[in-house]
């Protein structure tokens, strides 16, 4: 049912819909790596309309490193942020970049 | 300096404004429910006193544990959920991430769209919390934002910061300090302050 596993390399899609979107603006366009399926959860774009937000839709927690996230980045290289993210926000990178 | 008075601003207590929109509309609907019989006054103030009295004294009794007894640490870090409410706390909806902060990696916690908070483990969250120089900073500038608050990570741990944005809530498990081998669970919580879940400190020796 799940489209990612921990480990792969996901992008998160560049987009500014209207409404309710709990993507933070910090995270679109960039890439990370799937730390955890969280499970299924109602999509909050849909349950902010007063719909039931079915189907339930995968969440994962997606890690960032600090540096993909702020080019200027001033500390060590290891700094990261993790950030739960819907899978339909998702699409799958290559593992190679940085 | 005896004459002043005239020009006091209003005592803050004293500073009620119009309500506001949403203050309005949460009003009417109250009074609703409790006119058509579904709710009492009664039961909204119980409500609010039931919110008001969560604190982190239940973080604390976590934490404790978790210090005092490897296999209940294990199954907190797997699933915080099912392990609180081991401990009879009432997680409610509540669907919790436990972080551990090890000897080189420490975690902080930030919901940077809204205030999403463990309410359950930690009761409401301070004002800065809430704070929109908090929630933009501390995602961007961990470092600088711990050392304001008195927490110096030294250049060689990794720091992560935990954003809420969907349907988890996050605590930090703190590391367990130096010289409290012979403490026990409910001396051990002394040391667990909220500030130390929320990962914008570390708890000290006594």
């Amino acid at each position: 049912m799940a489209r990612f596993s921990p480990g792969d390399r996901v992008l998160v899609h560049d987009i500014r819909p209207p409404g309710h979107i709990r993507t933070p603006l910090y995270v679109r366009g960039k890439t990370g790596t799937i730390e955890r399926n969280c499970g299924l959860f109602a999509n909050p774009e849909e349950l902010a309309f007063g719909r039931d937000g079915l189907p339930l839709r995968p969440l994962y927690r997606v890690r960032f490193k600090q540096a993909e996230l702020w080019p200027d980045y001033q500390g060590p290289a290891g700094d990261a942020v993790e950030v739960e993210i819907f899978e339909h926000w998702l699409e799958p990178a290559e593992r190679d970049t940085p | 300096m005896s004459h002043v008075h005239d020009h006091n601003p209003t005592p803050p207590a004293d500073r009620d404004g119009p309500l506001t929109y949403y203050q309005a509309m949460e009003g009417a609907v109250r009074a609703l429910l409790i006119e058509k019989g579904i709710i009492s006054a009664d039961e909204v103030r119980a409500a609010i006193e039931a919110m008001d009295a969560r604190g982190p004294a239940q973080g604390a009794k976590v934490v404790a544990r978790a210090w005092s007894d490897p296999a209940y640490k294990a199954r907190l870090l797997a699933d915080g959920t099912a392990a609180c409410e081991e401990l009879g706390i009432d997680m409610g909806p509540t669907r919790l991430v436990v972080v551990e902060n090890l000897e080189k990696l420490h975690n902080v916690i930030v919901c940077t769209l809204c205030s999403c908070y463990p309410r359950m483990l930690l009761g409401l969250p301070p004002d800065w919390y809430k704070a929109r120089a908090y929630r933009s900073r501390v995602v961007r500038a961990p470092r600088a934002v711990l050392r304001e608050f008195g927490t110096e990570i030294p250049d060689d741990w990794q720091i992560c910061v935990h954003d809420s944005t969907a349907d988890m809530r996050y605590m930090v498990l703190p590391r367990r300090p130096d010289g409290t081998d012979g403490l026990d669970e409910a001396a051990l919580a002394e040391l667990v302050t909220r500030d130390c879940m929320i990962g914008v400190t570390r708890p000290t020796t006594p």
